[in-house]
C-alpha cells in the first residue's frame, strides 16, 4: 500500500501589528505549485491594510511546505514594496527561500535589455513595412544581377563550380521530379477534358476536347504546373541547403577562400534547372493530353486516332514554343528565389524554415504574375 | 624550420578599428599588432564581439571605422580581387568547423587546391591525404564531414584551412564543444603547426586552458567599455595585470573574495524543495 496522501495545507496569511508602521506578515500552511496559492497578489493585499506600513518582518515557523511559487510571490511583494516605500526584513524567511532570493537578485536587471512590448503606431509600422519591401526588392534586382554576371561567366567558360554538383543538381531537378510531373499532368489533363465535356458535349462537339486540353497544356497549364510543382520541391530544397550552409558557416567558408557562392552554389542550381525545365514541360504536355485522351476515349466515344489527330491538327508549334519558353523564366525564378532566400537566411533553424516558406511563396506569386504579364503580352501580339 | 627574427616582423596590424551592425557599436577604437609567429588571442567575455572581429580581418564584415593592414597592403579599401589575393594568404577554421557538407574530407581539403594551383587530381589528392595525415585523420579521406565527430571535424577543418599553405591561420573558437582531452589535443596541433609551418596564428576564445597553453599575446575585448581593456601575454596579465577585470577573468574569478552565491547541498533549516 502507498502512504496516503496528505492533502496539502491551505495557506494562511496572517498581518500582525508590532507597532507603529510596523507589522509582522504569518505565513503558514503549504506553498507549493500542486496547491491553490493566495500567489503573489494575494501577499500584496495582506500588506495593504490602509495603515502606512514602513517595514514589514516575516514569521514563517508554520510554513511546513513551500516552493520556488513562494519565493516568486515574495520577489513580486518586494518589488511592491520598493515601488510603495514598504522596507521587508528577509530574516524571518525559510533559509533555503533567502539564498534562492539573494541568488535571484545578485545580478541587477541590465539596463535597455528587457524589451518593449510597445506597438508601434500604424504608420510606423506602414513605413517600415515599404522600407522593408524596397530593400527587400534592391536585394533581389541585384541577387539578379549577380546571377546574370555568373551566367555570363559561364557563357564564357570561366565560372568555376564543381561539374558534379551540376549533375546532382540535374538529376534531382530531372529524373526525380518526373513522377509527381506525371501525377499532376495527367491530372491536370482530366480534369481539363471533363470541364470541356460537360459544354461541348449538349452540342455534340466532344471531339474539340482534344483541343482544349492540348491546347490549354501546351500553352499555359504544362508550364504553370511544372514551375508551381518545382517552386514546392527544388525552391524549397535550395533554400533550405544554402540556409543550412549558412547556419554552418559554409557559405563563409567558400567566401574567404575566394569561392564566389553565386558560382559554386547558384550557378549549377540555375543551370540545373534551366535546362530541366523545358524538359519537363515537355513530358507535363504529353502527360496532360494522355489525361485528356483517357476522358476522350474512355467516356466521350472518341476513338484513340481521332483524338490523336484532333490534337496534332490543333495545336501549332507556337503553342508549344510559347509554354516552353515560359518554362525557361519559370525555372529561372525558382532557382533565383530559392537561392536568394538560403543564402539570405539567418543562422537558426527556424530562419531556415521561413526561408524555405518564403522561397516558395515568392516562386509561386512570381511565376503567376509572370505568366499574367506574358498572357496579356502575346494577346496583344497576336501570337 | 620556424627562425624567429629578433625585430619581428608584424603580419597583421589593425588601426582604430570600429565595428557596429547599424548604429549598434559591438567594438570600437581597437588597435594591435600581430607579429610573425605569434599566437595571437581575442579573448573576451560571451557576446563580446570576439567573432565579430575575427570576421572583420578575414574579409566577411567591413569595419564601420579604421583599418587592417597585412603584409600586402591595407585591407579593406583594396579592390576585391586584391582583397581575395590577400583572403587566399590565410585559412580559417570556424567554430563549427564548417566543412562543406556535400564533400568528403579529401574533397574539402583539396578544393582550393584544385581552384589555384595547376596540378593534377592525383596530386591534390596526395597533398589532401598529407594535410589531413598531419591533424591526425589519414585513412578518413572518403569521408563525409557528417560521419566523423565533432572534434574530427574541427581537425578536418584546420586540414582544409591549412590547404594553400597559407602564412595566418585563423581559429574560431577552436575548443568550443570539444572535451578536455580533444581540446588539449588541439593546442598541441595548434603549436605544433606555428612551429613546423611558421605560420602566424590568431585564435579567438575564451577557454583559459587553451589561453595560457598557446598563446603569447593577446588582446582582451570588454563588452561593456565595448574596446579591448587589456593587451600582452596572458601569464602576465593573469598574474600581474592592472586590470583586475581581467584578472578576474583569467583565474575564473578565484583572485576575488570567494562568492556564496553557490547554493548549499543542503541545509537543515530549509524545509521545502526536497519533498518526496
Amino acid at each position: 500500500m502507498l502512504p496516503a496522501q496528505t492533502s496539502p495545507d491551505p495557506v494562511r496569511l496572517d498581518l500582525r501589528s508590532t507597532g507603529t508602521g510596523t507589522a509582522t506578515l504569518v505565513i503558514g500552511g503549504d506553498w507549493i505549485l500542486e496547491a491553490p496559492t493566495p500567489g503573489h497578489s494575494g501577499l500584496v493585499k495582506a500588506v495593504s491594510t490602509g495603515t502606512a506600513l514602513t517595514a514589514i518582518a516575516f514569521d514563517t515557523t508554520g510554513l511546513s511546505d513551500w516552493d520556488s511559487t513562494f519565493v516568486t510571490a515574495i520577489l513580486h511583494l518586494v518589488q511592491h514594496g520598493d515601488d510603495s516605500g514598504i522596507r521587508f526584513d528577509m530574516d524571518g524567511l525559510p533559509q533555503g527561500a533567502r539564498r534562492l532570493i539573494d541568488l535571484a537578485t545578485a545580478v541587477p536587471e541590465r539596463q535597455g535589455a528587457r524589451r518593449r512590448s510597445e506597438r508601434p503606431g500604424l504608420l510606423t509600422r506602414l513605413g517600415g513595412q515599404v522600407i522593408e519591401t524596397g530593400r527587400d526588392t534592391m536585394a533581389f534586382i541585384s541577387f539578379m544581377g549577380e546571377a546574370t554576371i555568373a551566367l555570363g561567366r559561364f557563357l564564357v567558360g570561366r565560372a568555376r563550380f564543381r561539374r558534379v554538383d551540376l549533375m546532382a543538381m540535374i538529376e534531382d531537378c530531372g529524373v526525380r521530379a518526373l513522377p509527381i510531373v506525371s501525377l499532376i499532368s495527367v491530372l491536370i489533363g482530366l480534369i481539363l477534358a471533363f470541364v470541356g465535356a460537360i459544354q461541348l458535349r449538349p452540342f455534340g462537339a466532344q471531339i474539340y476536347v482534344a483541343d482544349l486540353v492540348s491546347i490549354a497544356m501546351a500553352r499555359e497549364m504544362a508550364a504553370i504546373m511544372t514551375g508551381i510543382i518545382m517552386a514546392g520541391r527544388t525552391g524549397a530544397a535550395f533554400a533550405a541547403q544554402l540556409g543550412t550552409m549558412q547556419v554552418n558557416e559554409e557559405i563563409d567558408a567558400f567566401r574567404t577562400l575566394g569561392f564566389d557562392p553565386m558560382e559554386f552554389l547558384v550557378l549549377p542550381r540555375m543551370l540545373a534547372l534551366i535546362l530541366m525545365m523545358p524538359l519537363l514541360t515537355i513530358y507535363s504536355n504529353v502527360m496532360g493530353i494522355l489525361g485528356g485522351a483517357i476522358v476522350g476515349v474512355g467516356m466521350l466515344g472518341l476513338t484513340p486516332t481521332e483524338y490523336y489527330l484532333e490534337t496534332a491538327l490543333s495545336t501549332t508549334l507556337t503553342d508549344l514554343s510559347l509554354g516552353i519558353i515560359k518554362s525557361v523564366f519559370f525555372g529561372i525564378i525558382v532557382a533565383i528565389t530559392g537561392c536568394l532566400k538560403g543564402i539570405q537566411s539567418g543562422r537558426s533553424a527556424s530562419a531556415v524554415g521561413d526561408a524555405a516558406t518564403s522561397a516558395v511563396v515568392m516562386a509561386i506569386v512570381m511565376i503567376i504574375v509572370f505568366d499574367g504579364i506574358f498572357a496579356v503580352v502575346t494577346n496583344i501580339l497576336g501570337i | 624550420m620556424p627562425e624567429k627574427t629578433p625585430g619581428k616582423t608584424p603580419q597583421i596590424i589593425v588601426d582604430d578599428l570600429t565595428l557596429a551592425y547599424g548604429d549598434f557599436v559591438i567594438q570600437k577604437n581597437l588597435s594591435f599588432t600581430v607579429d610573425h609567429g605569434d599566437i595571437f588571442i581575442i579573448m573576451g567575455g560571451s557576446g563580446c564581439g570576439k567573432s565579430t572581429v575575427l570576421k572583420s580581418l578575414i574579409g566577411l564584415k567591413p569595419p564601420a571605422a579604421g583599418t587592417v593592414r597585412y603584409a600586402r597592403g591595407e585591407f579593406w579599401p583594396a579592390a576585391p580581387a586584391t582583397r581575395e589575393a590577400m583572403m587566399r594568404g590565410f585559412g580559417v577554421l570556424y567554430q563549427s568547423g564548417a566543412l562543406w557538407s556535400s564533400m568528403t574530407l579529401a574533397e574539402n581539403v583539396g578544393l582550393p587546391l584544385g581552384e589555384y594551383t595547376d596540378l593534377p587530381p592525383a596530386d591534390i589528392r596526395d597533398l589532401a591525404a598529407m594535410k589531413l595525415a598531419l591533424v591526425g585523420l589519414s585513412g578518413f579521406e572518403d569521408y563525409y564531414p557528417s560521419e566523423i565527430s565533432g572534434g574530427m571535424q574541427k581537425r578536418a577543418g584546420i586540414a582544409r584551412a591549412m590547404a594553400l599553405d597559407p602564412a595566418i591561420l585563423f581559429f574560431d573558437e577552436p575548443s568550443a564543444g570539444l572535451d578536455p582531452l580533444s581540446s588539449k589535443r588541439l593546442d598541441d596541433l595548434i603549436l605544433e603547426l606555428r612551429d613546423s609551418l611558421d605560420t602566424t596564428i590568431v585564435v579567438v576564445t575564451h577557454e583559459l586552458d587553451s589561453i595560457f597553453a598557446i598563446g603569447n599575446n593577446s588582446i582582451f575585448l570588454d563588452a561593456v567599455t565595448k574596446t579591448a581593456i587589456a593587451s600582452g601575454n596572458p601569464k602576465d596579465l593573469r598574474d600581474h595585470g592592472s586590470n583586475a577585470e581581467v584578472r578576474d577573468f583569467l583565474n575564473r574569478g578565484r583572485s576575488a573574495q570567494p562568492q556564496e552565491v553557490s547554493m548549499p547541498s543542503d541545509s537543515p533549516t530549509r524545509p521545502g524543495m526536497a519533498r518526496p
